[in-house]
């Protein structure tokens, strides 16, 4: 009698579970989990230098004046349009109506004149506060309407607008954004799971085109191994920054993932300590440099994703020199200057920090230096040791990494920088640039400052980091470059 | 008792018939060749790069096929095994060096201050798990294969101390070192002379074991690498490097993971079989 029930009650509950089982599968997908290598410390993009930051809430949740877009060109965001006076000197931002902060406080010209002039105080806690340097006043002419007076003709003032760390904040929710930010984007900031994931929900009284997904879930898994796992398991939609190009080969096999290989603007160097002996010598330098075949290391080190650079500059940059042909691989020219140099029983320290491109690239650096009777003492460091040894510290020979901010190739001009170049001729080709605002002298002034670092020998350059992607196949609209440290989901949809 | 009493052939028939002994001197002995072998060859150059030749698959030429820089796997596990085994050897050598007098001096002079600042001082050393001390020592002194030897070295003392203090204690109050007392003998010659020989046995199988466990917590240091630096071969390295191509290319994982294995088992096995044969009880049961 009990038994009987309880059967009956076991076939229809598994009857229910036949029938409605499988349904939720059915219905269409409007969310996204997107994969990240590093959680932020953060989510306040004006007060932090992580990159993981602005790969959340760039253009997501927070937007500025000007935005970038896909292709790295300046678009127009919160500002609708512009107006440059004749000098050079003043920014007549025209700015959009009828735009709200996610708490429901509307945007006006005062916000803008509030976010401009809290980035750029002496107090201010901005991460690239040089972005601002230049700014001598903001006005409010009306709700519409923002002034920004220049101290001086700057050429790139609308591209340091377009950086995540001059979004425009509101006064009331600046100081709480780090935990919980509020801004004017597609997607509202949902919850944070620390150690795990950051959720945004799409905001419905967006100003702009309305986005296709409702839910944006950013999930940090720092191993390239379990990044694998969890994209083969489907538990990621996207990975747009995927740590182990090894694997790529897998996911272009496998028909459910796209692989989308775009361009980074991360420059890899073999950095080299110029003012430390015998380093100090542009002849050892040149050495060093004629002694690295680059499509090894790329064959290597990143399964053949990456173009070699010769110069401190990205290659899809319309300024951009190809000076790969003047440090080409070249062991026996190598070792004449060394001999021309009188450098015999050469040992030099090299320090690699986690990334795979710089633990792989530097043994493979490693084994063709010592081709050419240059012997290196690796030392594997993790991130804060690289930073406190080689970026503060200065004590290393030599270094691989990726400088990945765009347009950076001003740190060659900087004193005490850790590379310790910081040449005057350079820093005068840097000065011009700044005060330059016509596009061919620009571009004259970039191609000359190429030119000049490939010329003094100063790192040598390995190549371009690329931007490789893996998606779910459905998942369309995702960056293939990124012209900025972002992962824009406002264009990001389901394929029907 | 001790190794002396029976002729060193009676101990070798009872060695040859003992299964886990000869097993396991059979697997040790087969890696510590392979490491002697290496000094003189090896089938390629292990640190040579052939990116051409990447990721091949075990074959005649490659025995274990080469890894992700083309590097011929067979000769980076035989390079391998001589790093291994060298910090290994060496670390149990500094245990042994230091722990054993320790041990000895502090069961001579049993209940004084010096015994209790001795046993106190390798408990605060045992209280640390020992892989955390490694990654401490290396993370202050820089990795490298030096003091990778020195950290496993450091927490392989109190093992050596707290065994010959047991053992020495329990002899100290037997009649012939009370008849080597009575001699006139001092604390340090009986210890030498009486103590050291009657606990080597213990030793011996303590030292196969600690040995093996060295090798793990080499490789252990390798693979988070803190162990030898490249471009020296190191089998945790190779585990290492292997663990995102573990889909791609398998045999990167597989063999330096079973050289790993095959080492400790037959350490292992070695230390049973020895302290089965040293044992003076199970000796007369057969």
């Amino acid at each position: 009698m009990t038994r009987t029930a309880i059967t009956a009650a076991a076939v229809s509950i598994l009857a229910l579970g036949l029938a409605f089982g499988p349904a939720p599968a059915l219905a269409a997908k409007n969310s996204a989990s997107i994969g990240m290598q590093l959680e932020p410390p953060n989510l306040d993009p004006t007060g932090g230098a992580a990159a993981a930051i602005d790969e959340v809430v760039y253009a997501n949740v927070f937007e500025g004046l000007t935005r970038f877009g896909a292709d790295g060109s300046i678009l127009p965001a919160l500002a609708e349009s512009w107006e440059i006076s004749e000098d050079g000197l003043t920014y007549t931002f025209k700015l959009r109506t009828g735009v709200t902060f996610h708490d429901g406080s509307a945007f006006d010209a005062d916000d803008v004149k509030f976010s401009l002039d809290r980035a750029r105080a002496d107090d201010s806690t901005n991460a690239q506060k040089a972005l601002f340097a230049d700014i001598a006043s903001v006005e409010v002419v009306d709700p519409a309407t923002v002034k920004v007076t220049l101290s001086q003709p700057n050429g790139s003032f609308l591209f340091n607008m377009a950086w995540g760390d001059a979004v425009i904040v509101a006064p009331e929710t600046a100081a709480d954004n780090a935990a919980k930010p509020v801004g004017t984007g597609p997607f509202t900031f949902a919850e944070w799971v620390k150690g795990d994931r950051v959720d945004l929900a799409r905001n419905p009284d967006y100003w702009g085109e309305p986005v296709s997904l409702e839910k944006v879930t950013f999930k940090f898994i720092s191993d390239p191994t379990a990044a694998f796992a969890a994209m083969m398991a489907g538990d990621l939609d996207a990975y747009p920054a995927f740590p182990a190009p090894e694997n790529l080969t897998q996911f272009e096999a496998d028909p459910r993932f796209s692989v989308i290989i775009g361009s980074s603007e991360g420059e890899t160097i073999l950095a080299m300590n110029n003012k430390k002996a015998p380093l100090d010598n542009i002849k050892v330098r040149q050495a060093i440099t004629h002694a690295i075949d680059r499509q090894a290391i790329i064959d290597g080190a990143m399964f053949g994703y990456g173009t070699p650079i010769g110069t401190h500059f990205a290659p899809h940059h319309p300024a951009y020199l190809d000076l790969t042909a003047q440090s080409a691989y070249d062991p026996e020219k190598s070792k004449a200057l060394l001999a021309e140099a009188g450098v015999t029983d050469l040992t030099l320290t090299l320090k690699l920090p986690p990334p795979s491109y710089a633990r792989r690239g530097g043994e493979i650096i490693a084994a063709q230096l010592r081709e050419v009777g240059i012997e290196t003492e690796i030392t594997n460091v993790e991130w804060a040791q690289w930073l406190e040894d080689v970026f503060k510290g200065k004590n290393f020979d030599l270094t691989v990494i990726s400088h990945t901010e765009p347009m950076d190739i001003g740190i060659y001009g900087r004193d005490d920088y850790y590379f310790q170049y910081a040449d005057p001729d350079f820093k005068a080709i840097m000065a011009d640039l700044a005060n330059a605002t016509d596009p061919a002298k620009r571009t004259e002034l970039m191609q000359a400052a190429q030119k000049k670092i490939a010329d003094d020998y100063v790192n040598a350059y390995l190549f371009q980091l690329p931007r490789t992607g893996v998606a779910d196949a459905k998942l369309k609209g995702l960056w293939p470059n990124s012209p900025t440290q972002a992962n824009d989901m406002t264009g990001v949809s389901w394929e029907e | 008792m001790s190794i002396a009493t029976s002729t060193d052939r009676t101990f070798l028939r009872m060695a040859l018939g003992h299964p886990a002994f000869v097993i396991g001197f059979v697997l040790s002995s087969f890696f510590v060749a392979l490491a002697l072998i290496s000094f003189v060859w090896t089938p390629f150059d292990p640190t040579k790069l052939s990116i051409a030749n990447k990721l091949q698959t075990p074959s005649l030429h490659h025995w274990f096929g080469t890894d992700h820089f083309g590097r011929d796997m067979f000769s980076m596990i035989m390079v391998g095994a001589r790093v291994s085994i060298a910090v290994a050897f060496v670390a149990v050598g500094i245990g042994m060096i230091a722990g054993v007098p320790l041990g000895l001096y502090a069961a001579a002079r049993r209940g004084s201050f010096i015994d209790e600042l001795i046993m106190r001082g390798n408990d605060l050393v045992f209280a640390f798990p020992s892989l955390l001390l490694a990654i401490m020592i290396t993370a202050v002194f820089g990795p490298g294969a030096i003091n990778a030897i020195i950290a496993i070295g450091i927490f392989n003392v109190p093992v050596f101390a707290r065994l010959s203090r047991g053992a020495a204690l329990s002899l100290w109050t037997r009649d012939f070192i009370l008849a080597a007392r009575v001699a006139g003998k001092g604390a340090a010659r009986i210890s030498a002379e009486h103590i050291l020989p009657n606990i080597a046995n213990l030793l011996i199988v303590q030292g196969t074991i600690q040995f093996s466990l060295a090798i793990l917590a080499e490789a252990a240091l390798a693979y988070v690498g803190l162990g030898a630096q490249p471009p020296l071969p190191s089998w945790g390295r190779m585990l290492a490097d292997a663990q995102t191509l573990i889909s791609l290319a398998p045999h990167m994982a597989l063999f330096p993971g079973f050289a790993i294995i095959i080492t400790v088992l037959g350490l292992n096995l070695m230390g049973d079989g020895l302290r089965d044969l040293f044992d003076p009880k199970l000796r007369r049961e057969r």
